[in-house]
């Protein structure tokens, strides 16, 4: 074999605590970030990502805190994003065990954000985050996908297909691509996006942003050909296990790390 | 009892505090050092490893953890290499020509098929082609974590592959020298029964 699609949970936290309703009835406290990315690797999952949205900066180095006790206690790799704005800010998190960094309004603002975590840091430990929306007014760029950052608010202009080469130019060792358009609505991904950037690059993709069901997360891998597929509701509420996920997966063909 | 006491080796680069915890979670005692006294006081010697093969090698020699590696090596002490840490341990590598390995084994790196992406970066599966303690106990086919764009060529020293646009080299071993392409410390609970076979290693070295 050669392509094993990973599942991944996506965790948002603010100021050390996991937000966003997460429901898992036997939780002893659902807004533990540990807890609960312990319990998605006891599921199968292959890797946790973790955004943190915390908008306070006297409250930033909670982060750090995450990344030092999930890497005490869940031994597969995870990813933190949000507000990485410096190496140094990503060496903090590296040094005390997160495996990668994910960028992404800041790269866009400045992207030698890229080549500089690339070469310290090696580009395994960086990924692009790329918030694109569809666009067809005046101003959009000429493939209909344009990248958003601020969280999706703000429109940059730029075609997010090109945007995915150049970070990978500048080395970017894996692109996390967010449907804008998408998330939150459990309609699925936006498969034409996912397609078009996943075909376009020679580094793995996330596929992420709109995931409802189960079938879903099989059509981000088929149609969508990317290697990766990252969602969170379907699995925080308790319908659906990690698990549920890739038995659901191999059915359809998909090749996964099966659940143990 | 006491505990096999393991260094980490540290020259400034990369995560290492998984693979300390990881070996702390088996049992061992472990710290991260590039000091020649303690690593030589140690029953075991981790060389971890992230990042470009010349980055990684212009770190090692500028921290001195080339010759602290060798003289662990030269004294037989249970030695394991991963990832990058892994690829240090050959002659050379097509990533950064001109840069020597520490040439502890035989065999240079070279880059993945170009028909795959590059990382590889997944879970895969390790398929034993000759019997190692470090692999000993595994389920078949087990299941571990891989985030490389290089990897070492085929030699007599590997005792397992994967298959990623072709066979992949994804451990060796030479006596007491082992090495992972892979990241046991993020591979879940195979990898951590492979983190404990090394441990066991150590433990009965002393």
């Amino acid at each position: 074999m050669t392509n094993v699609a990973r599942v991944i949970p996506c965790l948002d936290v603010e100021a050390g605590r996991v937000v966003k309703g997460v429901n898992f009835l036997d939780l002893v406290d659902a807004g533990d970030p540990v807890e609960l990315a312990a319990r998605y690797d006891e599921q199968g999952a292959d890797e946790l990502v973790f955004l943190d949205i915390t908008a306070s900066s006297d409250q930033r180095d909670t982060i750090v805190e995450v990344a030092r006790h999930t890497a005490e206690e869940v031994f597969i790799p995870f990813t933190i994003g949000g507000g990485i704005r410096t190496v140094d800010d990503a060496r903090r998190l590296l040094r005390v065990g997160a495996d990668k960094t994910a960028v992404n309004t800041a790269a866009v603002r400045r992207p030698e954000l890229i080549s500089d975590l690339a070469r310290e840091f090696g580009s395994q430990c960086v990924v692009a985050s790329i918030d694109a929306r569809r666009s067809a007014d005046a101003d959009a760029p000429a493939s209909g996908f344009e990248v958003y950052t601020h969280g999706g608010r703000t429109r940059t202009g730029i075609c997010a297909v090109t945007w995915a080469n150049e970070v990978e130019r500048l080395g970017a060792g894996e692109i996390m691509l967010t449907s804008m358009d998408r998330d939150g609505t459990r309609d699925g991904f936006d498969i034409e996006l996912t397609q078009t950037i996943s075909d376009a690059v020679g580094v793995p993709v996330i596929a992420s942003g709109g995931v409802g069901t189960l079938d879903h997360l099989a059509e981000g891998v088929i149609d969508g050909h990317a290697e990766a597929v990252l969602a969170a509701s379907i699995f925080h509420f308790g319908e659906h296990t990690i698990a549920d996920a890739k038995n659901h997966m191999l059915s359809r063909g998909v090749t996964v790390r099966p659940p143990q | 009892m006491t505990k096999p006491l393991i260094a980490v080796l540290d020259y400034g680069i990369g995560n290492l505090r998984s693979a300390q915890k990881a070996l702390e979670r088996v049992g061992a005692e472990s710290f991260l050092t590039a000091d020649a006294a303690e690593v030589e006081a140690a029953d075991g010697v981790v060389l971890p490893g992230v990042g470009a093969f010349g980055r990684v090698m212009e770190a090692i020699r500028e921290t001195g953890v080339d010759a602290i590696a060798a003289d662990a090596v030269a004294r037989q002490v249970p030695f394991l290499g991963i990832c990058v840490g892994m690829q240090a341990l050959y002659e050379s590598s097509e990533e950064s020509p001109g840069v020597e390995g520490l040439g502890v084994l035989p065999g240079r790196i070279i880059e993945l098929s170009d028909e795959v992406k590059r990382p590889q970066m997944q879970w895969n599966q390790l398929h034993s082609t000759a019997p190692s303690p470090l692999l000993a106990g595994l389920p078949q086919d087990a299941w571990v974590y891989f985030v490389h764009s290089f990897a070492p060529e085929m030699t007599d020293d590997v005792v397992a592959t994967c298959n990623y646009g072709g066979d992949v080299v994804a451990a060796a071993q030479r006596g007491s020298v082992m090495a992972t392409q892979f990241h046991p410390e993020k591979s879940g609970p195979v990898g951590i029964a492979i983190i404990a076979n090394f441990v066991a290693l150590c433990d009965g070295a002393t």
